[in-house]
């Protein structure tokens, strides 16, 4: 008899592209190692999956200490007009220096193995992202649909 | 060791080389042996835990200056 799969759930919260890898990197990374995986957008999370936005995620330095700078930096300098799109061009250019893949090559990695991608029904309506606008594979769902998939899931994550 | 295929993922991170392993070694036949060739320092570990959660088997690792080498019999 063959071995029941494993399987992991990931909510997807947040739209800033640091926040966009954790949730990718796990889902492609878990079905390459034959892991039942379903990620559910909700939120800014729906960005990931939002064929306007997802090449154009950002990343803020404003009330983010860690964030790496080549030169000492007092935080509240961020405030300043260009500075997110300043942290966004050095991220992703650290990024592009190892080598990862963009956000749109994850969500088409995740897509190719077989990872469930379900966008969060009301956060659609909230924001009024049309279906048409979401990339190829993702469906549409509520909570039911991924508490279905999650209460048998070896692995549950919020990111 | 021979290898029926050989994979290059030097430059890579993780989880490339663990994703392009995946695919790789579904366009190949059972039994068939995948070489990889790897420079993300993760990778051994990696390598272990796939291999070990897939079913298919790690034969050999080797380390060729800053590369590591990987064997992988297909399940």
């Amino acid at each position: 008899m063959e071995e029941k799969k494993k399987r992991m759930a990931i909510i997807a919260s947040k739209g800033t592209l640091d926040m966009a890898m954790p949730p990718l990197f796990l889902a492609s990374t878990a079905a390459a190692m034959d892991v039942e995986t379903a990620i559910f957008f909700t939120f800014y999370g729906v960005d990931l999956v939002n064929k306007k936005k997802y090449a154009s995620l950002q990343v803020a330095p404003i009330a983010n200490p860690a964030m790496p700078s080549p030169v000492p930096f007092p935080n509240i300098l961020g405030v300043l007009p260009g500075m997110t799109a300043m942290a966004t061009m050095m991220m992703k250019g650290m990024m592009k220096k190892i080598n990862w893949p963009t956000v749109p090559e994850l969500i088409d990695m995740c897509r190719e193995s077989g990872v469930k991608m379900i966008a969060c029904s009301p956060t659609l309506e909230m924001t009024g992202v049309k279906k048409e606008d979401l990339v190829e594979g993702v469906t549409v769902a509520g909570a039911a649909e991924f508490l279905n998939f999650a209460l048998d899931a070896d692995i549950t994550l919020f990111i | 060791m021979d290898a029926n295929k050989t994979l290059d993922c030097k430059g890579l991170n993780c989880p490339m080389p663990i994703v392009k392993t995946k695919k790789a070694l579904e366009t190949m036949n059972t039994g068939e042996v995948l070489r990889i060739e790897a420079t993300d320092k993760g990778s051994k570990s990696d390598m272990a835990a796939f291999s070990s959660r897939t079913g298919n088997e790690l034969i050999e690792v080797k380390e060729e200056g800053s590369t590591f080498v990987y064997f992988i019999r297909k399940k």
